[in-house]
């Protein structure tokens, strides 16, 4: 089992999944409730990673992160390194990745909210953002955590994005899914299966849990 | 019914001819990705030669020696070594009498124009405090990752340079690590440095430290359903042309 690419990936989503859910609330949140006509250019910005081949965005952030972009510049002019081969690097490009995994739940369960309940709320006096965490987010909190599971899970499966612009750095960059590709790469296929079975086991455990929430009865929700 | 019948004959009078016409035989071959810079003109010449559509695949040797074990089906297999080919020969994978020496690699260091690093001293460049990142093959799978460390062992640097190291996952990819700006030199094959693009980007310096001569080896596949193509691919690969093509791109004839 290789314990240290498993921690390394489990610190990774953890963080990813951390910033992801306080940048997606609010990003969700004025998806769906902004009267702003062009909100659906947004969702689809948002959506991208879903449906672009994982080497698209590797190719874009190897493309910015090098000294031939300005943005690759200006990061290694500030920390005298670049941001590929760097668990930095991993955070930024998996933020970019999972994305649309923590929004798409957590915007599906904000839409479902009843519009009355949160115009009682503004008619009895609540600002805004009491009616926030009054009313909407504790109705949508199964959202919330699905949003913040499946980013979670999404980057821990991230492969093609890591290949391309993680150089394959044992504890840096090294995640589970490279560990794996490289144990089939050298013949190690005893190695390969122990990992790989315990990744299955996760990812079996993750949508369990996932789906588990949703089967919940609607009228069961806390209603805090 | 009439038509019917007719569309029938019609059938069988063209079936003959579909299945015996003048369809171009096609062979696919599994190449080492320091190959990618000479093989198209190698390929084409070979097509001039026989009734072959061929189509190749680069990546590095490892990882085809994996799936040739699983069944991919290709017809030739064009390695960076000797041992992934004849490994499948002893599996019984390949056929051991096709196995040939085509060419023998080198290991350069490249480094984009811009970079300023003065490559003349070969590896020892690369102590260079400038440089942070050093992008070579992955030498669990890459027989050019493996010659890396082994000149940077012989050059007593490896300790080193060992913490800059950053690995490609075929030779391919550790030059384009290299070529975005993302690495600041990669040990590469000289035959990559010759291309067009690297060449047109970059500077590079042979390595004088020594490694084991990087002997390529090709073998035709045992699954092969074209194994007469495949060995009179392999042929070519020793006709006088195509060594002096091979040199052209930094090769050198191979010793046996």
């Amino acid at each position: 089992m290789d314990w240290e690419a498993l921690w390394l990936t489990a610190r990774l989503a953890t963080i990813v999944s951390g910033i992801l859910l306080v940048v997606s609330v609010p990003l969700a949140h004025w998806i769906v409730f902004s009267r702003r006509r062009w909100t659906f250019l947004v969702e689809s910005i948002v959506s991208l990673p879903l449906v672009l081949p994982p080497t698209v965005l590797g190719f874009y952030l190897l493309m910015a992160m090098g000294t031939r972009s300005p943005l690759g510049r200006l990061w290694i002019d500030w920390t005298g390194h670049p941001l590929a081969f760097t668990f930095e690097g991993l955070v930024v490009a998996s933020l970019f990745y999972s994305l649309p995994f923590a929004v798409q739940p957590i915007a599906t369960a904000f839409s479902q909210i009843d519009p009355t309940l949160r115009e009682a709320s503004a008619t009895l006096g609540a600002a805004p953002l009491r009616t926030f965490f009054r009313v909407v987010l504790p109705l949508s909190i199964e959202g919330v955590i699905a949003g913040a599971v499946l980013s979670f899970a999404h980057t821990v499966g991230e492969f093609g994005v890591v290949l391309m612009v993680g150089g394959n750095l044992p504890g840096v960059t090294r995640t589970v899914s490279i560990a794996i590709y490289d144990h089939v790469q050298a013949l190690q296929y005893r190695e390969a299966t122990v990992t790989a079975l315990f990744m299955l086991a996760f990812a079996f455990a993750v949508l369990l849990a996932v789906y588990g929430l949703r089967r919940r009865p609607l009228a069961a929700a806390p209603l805090a | 019914m009439r038509w019917n019948s007719l569309r029938g004959a019609l059938l069988v009078c063209l079936l003959p001819a579909l299945l015996l016409g003048e369809a171009p035989r096609r062979l696919t071959i599994a190449a080492a990705s320091d190959l990618q810079t000479v093989l198209p003109d190698i390929v084409r010449a070979f097509e001039r030669t026989a009734p072959a559509r061929v189509s190749v695949s680069y990546g590095s040797s490892g990882n085809f020696f994996a799936q040739i074990q699983n069944g991919a089906p290709f017809d030739v297999f064009l390695s960076a070594d000797v041992e992934y080919p004849r490994q499948l020969a002893d599996a019984g994978l390949a056929d051991p009498s096709t196995l040939q020496l085509y060419a023998t690699g080198h290991l350069v260091v490249w480094a984009r124009r811009e970079s300023k690093i003065d490559l003349s001293r070969g590896l020892a460049a690369l102590t260079d405090a400038r440089i942070r990142r050093v992008a070579i093959a992955n030498p669990k799978y890459a027989p050019y990752g493996r010659a890396a460390v082994a000149a940077l062992r012989d050059a007593r640097l490896y300790d080193a340079v060992q913490p800059k190291l950053v690995m490609g996952e075929s030779l391919a990819q550790t030059a384009q690590l290299v070529e975005s700006g993302n690495a600041d030199v990669g040990v590469l094959s000289r035959s990559l440095v010759l291309g067009p693009t690297l060449m047109a980007e970059g500077t590079y310096a042979d390595v004088r430290a020594s490694y084991p001569a990087i002997d390529q080896a090709g073998v035709v596949v045992k699954a092969s359903r074209e194994p007469a193509l495949a060995q009179a691919f392999i042929a070519f690969l020793r006709r006088a042309d195509t060594g002096t093509q091979l040199e052209r791109f930094g090769f050198a004839r191979p010793s046996r």
